[in-house]
Formats: structure tokens, sequence, C-alpha cells
């Protein structure tokens, strides 16, 4: 120990040490607000859900029989809850290629150099500011049986497609409303790392005498595969936890067709009073999405071109 | 030579703008025909073949909605509840954003993964839980059940230290998001003048007495306010949005 250095200050302390413990109460105090609201909302809750989980729940949600794994045994053995996960894995699959590719090509026409242009990307992306509730209302009518788009496409001599009213095609109809809802986020992110590109990239390109085409697959593409691997983990997630057009639309239905994880979870505790049931089938979901998103950062990640 | 290459340049731009148009048709389409729909009479919403636009602009059908269905109040209810949960998160992801990026303190980095952590559990692994503490707490229809639990964001601390829009876009992007919430209103909310917007809208569905003209009238009123938002702040909005997206 060096005399000088460790003057003994108040309680003992050295001026490093008493200086180092003065920063840290001050920067918990500056993130105590959020850490408390974290605690009670987000972390206490989720090692409730995993306790409440073990539970036989009473009708009001209060723990009680402790069951162990049975509340998992009981719906993984379910034919009805491994329909959930098939519906929402399909569902995923519906959503996120779509949303990704149509979103590209909405960046891409974003991105062209013309007059006006700021019309057209507000045009493109102001799904952003739509709720789910709202659009559900509006495909309510587009996917009428008569006159919403079944009649447009009559006039051209497609015959009418049954959206919400069949198994077929329910599930497809209800992604089409997320991938409506989720394409406007997904163009801005897109069209921004569009704009990151440097330009001295396209124009070495240009002088080499590659066209538009070869452009976008040699430069554009490969430059952007950071921001698809952000937008197939954002887009994912999103659409394990589509909740509010099943809810307005299709209750699960017709068939369970479009009876997806969040929605069996809402309804075992909401309406059959299951607490524990639901609690351990939310844990089913968080884990699904914990593994999936795991699994893209250490797979696809690695594959990512970086400059 | 010159002359042909002015003219396939206009036809070119020509092309484009056809393009953009076609894409943007298909964009808003269903908002464009909610808002036709919106404006028919009775006997219009119901013709067939089905009418594409309304006869003129009728705006009976949104006070209909107002008078029947109180439209207005679940709307103050909404704006209200936004308001909250904004200036909460401002509040907090600034004074956390403060203390990660000015303040150097001891497990600075172990704090930052519990932040980053919030991010990464959803919503449903916690709902079931914080329905039941906020019934145990006598929340439900209150506006403190409504928005206190959405008053810490780890998205919006990260956010912040990013670009300099970013408190605006923030402050936009929470009060969007709280606006357009669906399903924990849903959980919390039973009594009609708590109800919020997106609740309200989506039950004027289950009563017969409202035809698709009447839902798309309400549908527009709670639409417009953050289409008009969003048109205002878009550029502030995208900007500090994807600020994060495409570094990360």
């Amino acid at each position: 120990m060096n005399a000088a250095k460790t003057q003994p200050l108040k309680a003992g302390l050295t001026k490093r040490q008493w200086r180092s413990v003065k920063q840290f109460i001050q920067g918990v105090l500056f993130l105590s607000p959020s850490l408390i609201l974290f605690m009670v909302f987000v972390f206490i809750p989720l090692v409730k859900s995993i306790v409440l989980s073990g539970y036989i729940t009473t009708p009001i949600g209060a723990p009680a029989k402790f069951v162990g794994l049975q509340n998992y045994s009981r719906f993984l053995a379910d034919p009805a809850f491994l329909n959930s996960i098939k519906t929402t894995f399909l569902f995923i699959l519906y959503v996120v290629p779509p949303t990704i590719l149509i979103s590209l090509i909405l960046a891409l026409l974003g991105n062209m150099q013309v007059n006006y242009i700021q019309v057209f990307r507000v045009l493109f992306s102001f799904t952003i500011a739509v709720s789910a509730a709202t659009a559900s209302l509006i495909f309510l009518y587009i996917y009428h049986p008569t006159v919403g788009v079944n009649y447009l496409l009559s006039l051209i001599g497609i015959p009418k497609i049954e959206w919400l009213v069949s198994s077929q095609t329910a599930l497809f109809s209800i992604a089409l409303i997320t991938v409506w809802l989720q394409v406007g986020l997904n163009m801005v992110i897109l069209l921004a790392a569009i704009q990151a590109i440097p330009e001295e990239l396209f124009e070495s390109a240009m002088i080499d005498g590659a066209d538009w085409w070869k452009q976008l697959i040699h430069i554009t593409l490969p430059l952007l595969s950071s921001t698809f691997f952000f937008l197939l983990v954002v887009d994912t997630l999103a659409a394990f936890q589509t909740f509010t057009p099943i809810h307005i639309l299709t209750k699960g239905g017709p068939l369970s067709s479009t009876n997806l994880i969040v929605y069996s979870v809402y309804r075992e505790f909401y309406f059959n009073g299951k607490y524990g049931l639901a609690a351990a089938q939310s844990i089913v979901l968080f884990v699904i999405m914990l593994v999936l998103t795991i699994i893209q950062f250490v797979f696809i990640e690695r594959k990512v071109f970086y400059e | 030579m010159k002359r042909t290459g002015l003219k396939s340049e206009r036809w070119l731009n020509f092309a484009k703008y056809l393009i953009l148009i076609v894409a943007a048709i298909i964009m808003i389409y269903p908002v464009w025909s909610a808002f036709n729909l919106s404006m028919m009479t009775d006997a219009e919403a119901t013709s067939f073949p089905p009418r594409q636009f309304p006869s003129g602009l009728h705006l009976t059908n949104i006070q209909r909605a107002l008078r029947t269905a109180p439209l207005g109040r679940y709307l103050i209810n909404s704006i209200i509840q936004s308001l909250l949960v904004m200036s909460g998160q401002l509040i907090t992801a600034c004074l956390a954003a403060y203390a990660f990026a000015f303040i150097d303190f001891r497990w600075r980095n172990i704090f930052f993964i519990i932040f980053l952590s919030t991010m990464m559990i959803p919503w449903e692994a916690t709902i079931i839980p914080n329905y039941l503490l906020i019934k145990q707490l006598r929340w439900t229809d209150t506006f403190l059940g409504l928005s206190v639990p959405f008053m810490a964001t780890g998205f919006g601390t990260f956010l912040l230290p990013l670009a300099r829009p970013a408190v605006g876009t923030l402050a936009i992007y929470s009060f969007l998001q709280t606006y357009n919430q669906y399903l924990w209103p849903l959980l919390i909310t039973n009594k009609p003048d708590m109800r919020t917007v997106q609740i309200g809208i989506a039950l004027l569905q289950d009563e017969e007495r409202y035809m698709i003209n009447n839902i798309m009238a309400g549908v527009v009123f709670i639409l417009v306010p953050t289409l008009v938002l969003f048109i205002i702040t878009n550029k502030q909005l995208i900007r500090g949005l994807t600020a994060g997206a495409v570094k990360g």
C-alpha cells in the first residue's frame, strides 16, 4: 500500500474508492426508475410465470396445487396445442419472407431519384402508424365474400377467394394483414440501409460496365445482408406475437386454423381460468422464441457479409 | 441522336412514375377504401355491384358513430394513456441513457445487459402475472394500470444516445405504440368509460346496429390522428428509428 495515495477519508475509504462508491450510487440512482419498473413488470413476472406453470390454480389465478411439469406434459401431448405450434410456424413462413421481399421492392422504388419521391416514401411506409385493430376492421371489408377485393377480382375474371371463411385460406389472410402492417417499418429500415451504401461503389461498378441488375446482385444485396438478418429476427418475433387480427376476425377458427400459440395462451387464462396451463404455454412460447433468436444469431450472422 | 436520347429518358421517367403509382395504390388501397366507405350512405354501402366511391362527402356516419358509441371518450382515454406512457418513457429513458453515456460506474456493463435482456423477454412470458398484479393492486379500469407497466423502455434507452433527434423520435414512437395497443387494455379495462379507442372500435363490429360504413367512419376517426402525426413527423421518426437499425 502506497502511503501517499491511501490517505484514509471518512469511514476508512481511500479517495479513489470513495469516488467510485459515489459514482456507483450516482449511476444506480439514474438507472433506478427503469430498474424498479423492469423489476416489477418484467423480471419478477417472468419468474412468477415459471413458478405458476408448475401449479394448478384456482379460477382467479392463485396457485392451488403443485403439479411439477404436469402442465407441460399435458399440453405437449395435446394434439390441439401441437396444432397451435405447427400453425404458428406456418404463419411465420407466410409472414416473414413476403414481408422482406415486398419491403425490398418498395425500398428500391423509394430510392429512385425522381421528383416528389418523398411523397411515395410516405405512402410506402405509413402503415407504421396504423394499428392492428383498425387494419383488421378494414380487412374485414376487404375480405368480404362479395363486395371487397373479391368484387375487384371478379371484374378480371378471377373466381372468389374464401379468405377468412375457409380453414384453407384463413391463416394466409391473417398473414397478409400482418405483412401489410410490417412492410412500413421494414421498408424504411431497408431504404436507410441502401442509402448508407457508399456512392463510390456504384460509380466504380458503372465504370466497369455493370448494369442496374448486376449492381443490385453484386453490391446492394450483399451489403444489405446484416439488415436482412436484423429484419428476419424482428419480423419473426412480430409474427410470433400476432394477436389482434385473430381476436377481432377469426377467434382462432375456422377449425382452429388460426389458433396461434399467443391466442391459445390468452384463451386458456382469460376464458378458461387455467392460469397454470396458460403460463406453461407462454413459457414454451418464450423458449421457442429465444432459441430461434439465438439460432438466427449463431448460424445466420456468420454468413452475413460485412464491409 | 440527342433527340431520341431525350425521348427515351422521358419514357424512362414516365415508367418510373407508373411503377411508383401502382405500388402506392396497392399499399394505400385498404385505407383508401375505408375512407370511401366511411362517406357512403347506408344505401350506397349496401348496393350491388358495390360502389367504389361515395356520391358525396356524407359525414352522417361519423356523427352517428360519435353519438351512439362514445368514440370521443375513448379517444380522450387513449390520448391520456399515450401521453402518460410517453412522458414516463422519456423520463426513465433519458435518466438511464445519461448514466450509461456519461457516468463511469462499477458494473455498468452488467446493468447494460440487464436493460438489453428486457428486450429479449416478450410480453407473453410476463402477461399473466402482470394481469394478476394489476387486479391485486385494484388498478383495473384506471390510467395507472394502463400506463405504469410500460413506463420503462430498454429500446428507448438504447435509442437515445444514437442520434440527436432521438428524443423526439422516442416521444412519437411511444405515443404511436401506446395509442395502437390492443391486448393490454382489452385485459384490464371493462368499464365503458375507461375503454381505449382500439377496443372501442373493435366492439362496434359485434353490434348488429352498425353497418360497415358506420364502422369505417369510426375506423377513420381513430386512424386520422396517427396518420396526421406520421405525415408531419415521418422524417424525424424514420431518421431516429433507422439510426439504430442500420448501425446495429
